[in-house]
């Protein structure tokens, strides 16, 4: 029998729920303006943005979910005081593929290395392969990142694809590693 | 000197309402949809495709040619890179409309030009494309050109009920050659 009780949000330190544009806004800004936050995930320049620009970009993620039914994100917040601490995205699905990116993000330093990631990303996971039914994620890593690799790979992750010195920073050049995890995969190491 | 001519194929600016009329023809066909990219393959109108063409000012971060034999002057397809400019890299997506003009090297000469471009004009680091792993005889016209499989995401689409591989490809401004 399938138990609907087993909540799908509720972590062991943190919980999943939804971004509050106007509370979150503050918050996200503040990571932003901390180079690294954006330099570990994202290919994109990093750059600070301004309260205004988050709460913007948060409305216009949030009005893309409605409408497209192609990213779900979440605000990870921690059981003790619902304090925001990062967030957790499955963007750019491909219902017709059974695919999505996967992103997972904590905003200060010293929230990292306390657990937090990966109590977001087993639940982040659940959902993907339990609620949105997906057969495959598919995730980027930067050489300059070996905490996050290491990370992912304990989670399951493997390593699929190196695209060679694709990331120019700090005056070198880096290789992007692509990963991916199957839901097959996430089933037998549960 | 630079030049976006080959001894059969040349590379032009796209004209909006003749590749309107064209991509909507190609769409038709299937398999050339389902090549191309990961979206279901569907038959689009020329008043879609034509939207998708507009004639717009150039962006700096996308380069579109149209693809034309020289003799007799011909649309036979087209070539585009996408941007990131501050990793010097780029993104490459090439196509061959009609099934009559496949398997003619057309393809191959196409992606000379564009590499050379890419390198010469543009000033990239590298050259990045996907091919799916159902396709063998592009991915082998990737590899003339010097294209090396950095990878393959595992699964990552599915076609007539299976799982098909995308096949990472890439080429380091190190490893072309220019032949022409």
């Amino acid at each position: 029998m399938i138990d609907l009780s087993q909540q799908l949000f509720e972590g062991e330190f943190i919980r999943l729920g939804a971004l509050e544009p106007e509370k979150d806004a503050g918050v996200i800004s503040r990571w932003t303006h901390d180079l690294e936050y954006g330099r570990l995930t994202s290919a994109k320049p990093a750059r600070p943005l301004s309260p205004a620009q988050v709460k913007k970009q948060l409305e216009e993620q949030a009005k893309e979910a409605r409408e497209k039914r192609n990213r779900f994100d979440f605000a990870i917040r921690t059981q003790a005081d619902e304090r925001l601490v990062g967030t957790g995205q499955l963007e750019g699905l491909e219902w017709n593929h059974g695919h999505a990116w996967l992103q997972l993000s904590l905003g200060e330093a010293a929230d990292r290395g306390k657990g937090y990631g990966g109590d977001a990303l087993k639940l982040l996971l659940r959902y993907a392969f339990y609620e949105l039914n997906l057969y495959r994620l598919t995730t980027a890593c930067f050489e300059y990142n070996p905490r996050g690799l290491k990370f992912l790979e304990r989670h399951g992750f493997v390593v699929e694809v190196r695209r060679r010195q694709a990331i120019f920073r700090e005056g070198r050049r880096w290789d992007e590693l692509r990963l991916g995890l199957l839901r097959e995969e996430w089933e037998r190491q549960r | 000197m630079m030049t976006m001519k080959g001894e059969r194929v040349r590379l032009c600016a796209v004209e909006a309402e003749p590749m309107a009329e064209a991509g909507a023809r190609w769409s038709r066909d299937s398999e050339y949809r389902r090549l191309q990219d990961s979206d279901p393959a569907l038959p689009v109108s020329v008043a879609e495709a034509r939207e998708h063409f507009a004639d717009e000012a150039p962006s700096d971060g996308e380069y579109h040619f149209a693809i034309h034999t020289l003799d007799p002057d011909r649309l036979i397809g087209f070539v585009s890179l996408w941007l990131r400019w501050q990793h010097a890299d780029a993104w490459l997506g090439i196509g061959i409309g009609d099934r009559a003009d496949w398997g003619q090297g057309y393809g191959t000469e196409a992606l000379r030009i564009a590499l050379r471009y890419a390198f010469d004009e543009l000033n990239l680091h590298r050259v990045s494309l996907t091919v799916l792993g159902a396709n063998p005889r592009a991915q082998r016209a990737y590899e003339k050109a010097g294209f090396v499989v950095e990878g393959r995401q595992r699964g990552q689409n599915q076609y007539d009920g299976r799982r098909i591989d995308d096949v990472f490809m890439g080429i380091l401004r190190e490893e072309w050659k220019d032949g022409t």
